[in-house]
C-alpha cells in the first residue's frame, strides 16, 4: 500500500528540456521563478502563460501532467486569494458590514492566483524532466562555491542521493513490518491519536534497528569500493554545457527582457 | 595472490581472538570454498583480505602488499572485490549503470573509459538490458549479478563473495553461481567463497573449514566431504548425495565415498543397481 507513493516525480523522455543541462536547468528555474514576481500586469501574465505554454510542449509532458500539481494545493490557493480580495485596502466597489470589497483586491487577488499557479507549474516542470541522480549532481555543482567556503557540498549530495536510493527499499520494509505486527493483531487504523500513535512504535522500533543495519552495511560496501569522500572523483555521466544550454539561456534572458518592457505599457 | 601468516584478530583486546593461527595462500585462478557454522569467524577472515580489518597479529599479504600499508589500501582493495551477503544494502546509486559506475567515479577513472568498462561489466554478468533500470525493481539474483559487476569494474584480480546467496531463491543462486563459475574459467579472476550451502562448495577447487576461528580442514571437495563424520562433528552438513551414499555404505553397501553430484551419484547407483 505504501509501494503507490511516488517520490521525485520524475517522467522519463528524451526531450530538448530534458537533455538541458541539470544545474542550468536549476537557475533558469530560478530566474523564472524571480520573474513571475516581477510581472506588474496581465499583459505580462499574457506573455508568461504563452511561454510555460511552450515550455511544456516541447517537454513532452503531458499537460494533464503538469496541472496535476496544482490540485492539492487548490484549497491553498483559493484561500491566499479570498484573503487578499478582501484584505486590500483601496477604491471600494462594494461593502457587506466588515467586508470591503476593493477595486485593487481584485487585481492583487488574481495576481496572487496566477503567481502560485505559475510558480507551481515552473517546478514540477523541473522535476518531471530531471532524473533525481541529475538533480542531486546538479546542487552538488550549483553549489560548489560554497564549498570553498567549508560547506561539505559532496557529502551533502550523496546524503540525498543514497535517501533517495533507499526511499523505495525503507518503504516495501516498512510495509513488510506492519503486514508482519497486523498478522499479530496490531491495529494501525482505529483508535485515538494518541493510540494510533503508540502502536507505530512496534513499527518503528525494527524499522530503525534495521536502516542502522544497513547504514552499516553500507559503509563497508562503499569501503570496498574505494569510496573516500568527493576528492578528485569523476562521474560516469559527465556534465557538459553544451549548445542547447546556450540557446536555453538566451531564450529566457529574451523572455525577461520581454517581461520587463512589458511592465512599463501598463 | 593472497597469504596469511598466523593471522590472528580480536574485535576488543580484552576479548579471546576471534580467529587464530590462520595460515593460508590462495593462488592465482583458484575457486575457494570458505565452510563454517555461524560464528566461526568466516566473515571476519574475509575483511582481512582487502584490509576493512587488520590483523591483530600476525599479518596478511595481497601479492606481496602488507594490508597494514595504509598508503596500498586503495591498490589492495581494488584488487580484493567482496561483494555481501544483502545486495539492497551494497547497492549505491539509483540507476544500474551509475551503481556499477561507482567505484571507477571513486578511483577518478575517466569518463569515457568508465563508460567501457561498465558496459563491459554488465555484458560479463549478463545484465546488459537492465542499464537503465531501477535497481530496487530488480529480483534478488539480478541485484546480486550488479553488486558482482560494480565490484568487476575495477578489474580485481580476486572476488570475495560472503554468503551472497543466503537471500536468493533457488534461481537467482543458481544464476549467482553460474556467473562466478564464468568468471572464474574465462576471465580467470580468483573466487573465494563463502558459503552455507553445500551444493556450492562442490564446485570449488579447494575448500576451507572452519572452526572457532581456526581452519581445521583443509582439501578438494571430495577430500573434505568423504569425512562425513568429521563435518558433523563441527556442526556442517554435506552434500545430500554425499550424505546418501554415507547411509548406504553404514547399511553395508559397497558404495564410493566421495559422490558429490546428483549427476555421479546416478552413475554410482545404477551400477549398484543394475
Ligand atoms: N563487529 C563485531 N564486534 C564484536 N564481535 C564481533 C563483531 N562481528 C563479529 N563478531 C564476533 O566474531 C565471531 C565471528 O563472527 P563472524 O561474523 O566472522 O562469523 P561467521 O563465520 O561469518 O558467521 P555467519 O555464518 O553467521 O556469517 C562471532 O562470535 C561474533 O559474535
Ligand atoms: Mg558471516
Amino acid at each position: 500500500m505504501l509501494k503507490d507513493i511516488t517520490l521525485g516525480q520524475y517522467f522519463p523522455g528524451n526531450s530538448f528540456i530534458h537533455r538541458l543541462d541539470a544545474m542550468i536547468k536549476l537557475i533558469l528555474s530560478a530566474v523564472y521563478l524571480v520573474i513571475i514576481f516581477l510581472i506588474k500586469n496581465f499583459y505580462g501574465y499574457g506573455l508568461l502563460a504563452a511561454f510555460t505554454l511552450f515550455t511544456i510542449i516541447i517537454s513532452t509532458v503531458p499537460l494533464k501532467f503538469v496541472l496535476k500539481g496544482i490540485k492539492p494545493l487548490l484549497w491553498f490557493i483559493i484561500f491566499t486569494a479570498i484573503l487578499n480580495l478582501f484584505m486590500t485596502g483601496g477604491t471600494v466597489i462594494w461593502q457587506f458590514g466588515f467586508l470591503k470589497l476593493t477595486k485593487e483586491g481584485i487585481s492583487f487577488a488574481v495576481f496572487m492566483m496566477l503567481r502560485i499557479v505559475f510558480l507551481v507549474l515552473g517546478t514540477s516542470l523541473l522535476t518531471y524532466t530531471t532524473s533525481p541522480i541529475a538533480l542531486t549532481d546538479g546542487i552538488e555543482r550549483l553549489l560548489t562555491p560554497f564549498g570553498k567556503m567549508g560547506l561539505p557540498t559532496h557529502e551533502l549530495a550523496m546524503m540525498m542521493s543514497i535517501a533517495l536510493r533507499f526511499i523505495p527499499t525503507l518503504l516495501e520494509e516498512t510495509d513488510k513490518i506492519m503486514k508482519a505486527q497486523m498478522a499479530r493483531g496490531a491495529d494501525f487504523q482505529s483508535g485515538n491519536l494518541i493510540k494510533r500513535a503508540k502502536a507505530l512504535i512496534p513499527l518503528l522500533v525494527p524499522l530503525f534497528i534495521s536502516a542502522f543495519r544497513r547504514a552499516d552495511e553500507l559503509a563497508i560496501a562503499m569501503e570496498c569500493r574505494c569510496y573516500r569522500g568527493g576528492k578528485n572523483r569523476t562521474r560516469l555521466n559527465e556534465s557538459k554545457i553544451g549548445y542547447p544550454d546556450i540557446i536555453a539561456c538566451v531564450f529566457v534572458l529574451l523572455f525577461a527582457l520581454a517581461i520587463i518592457s512589458v511592465n512599463k505599457a501598463g | 595472490m593472497i597469504k596469511t601468516k598466523n593471522l590472528e584478530f580480536k574485535y576488543n583486546v580484552d576479548l579471546d581472538p576471534v580467529i587464530k593461527n590462520i595460515n593460508i595462500n590462495i593462488k592465482k585462478g583458484e575457486f575457494v570454498a570458505v565452510l563454517g557454522h555461524n560464528g566461526s569467524g568466516k566473515s571476519t577472515l574475509a575483511k582481512h583480505f582487502n584490509a576493512i580489518l587488520l590483523p591483530s597479529g600476525g599479518a596478511v599479504y595481497i601479492r606481496g602488499m602488507d594490508t597494514r600499508n595504509e598508503n596500498l589500501l586503495y591498490e589492495i582493495r581494488r584488487e580484493i572485490g567482496m561483494v555481501f551477503q544483502n545486495p539492497d544494502n551494497q547497492i549505491v546509486a539509483t540507476i544500474v549503470e551509475e551503481d556499477v559506475a561507482f567505484a571507477l567515479e571513486n578511483l577518478g577513472v575517466p569518463s569515457q573509459e568508465i563508460r567501457k568498462t561498465v558496459d563491459w561489466a554488465l555484458e560479463t554478468v549478463g545484465m546488459s538490458e537492465y542499464k537503465k533500470h531501477a535497481p530496487h525493481l530488480l529480483s534478488g539474483g539480478q541485484k546480486q549479478r550488479i553488486a558482482i559487476a560494480g565490484i568487476l569494474a575495477m578489474k580485481p584480480e580476486c572476488i570475495v563473495l560472503d554468503e551472497p546467496t543466503a537471500m536468493l531463491d533457488p534461481i537467482g543462486r543458481g544464476e549467482v553461481i553460474n556467473t562466478l563459475k564464468r568468471l572464474n574459467k574465462s576471465e580467470e579472476i580468483t573466487i573465494i567463497l563463502i558459503t552455507h550451502n553445500m551444493d556450492e562448495a562442490v564446485f570449488a577447487h579447494r575448500v576451507l573449514v572452519m572452526n572457532d576461528g581456526e581452519i581445521i580442514k583443509e582439501g578438494t571437495p571430495a577430500d573434505v566431504f568423504s569425512d562425513v563424520e568429521g563435518m558433523k562433528s563441527v556442526g556442517l552438513d554435506v552434500p545430500q548425495v554425499t550424505e546418501l551414499m554415507y547411509e548406504l555404505r553404514k547399511e553395508g553397501i559397497d558404495v564410493p565415498q566421495d559422490v558429490l553430484t546428483i549427476e555421479q551419484a546416478y552413475e554410482v547407483l545404477s551400477e549398484v543397481l543394475c
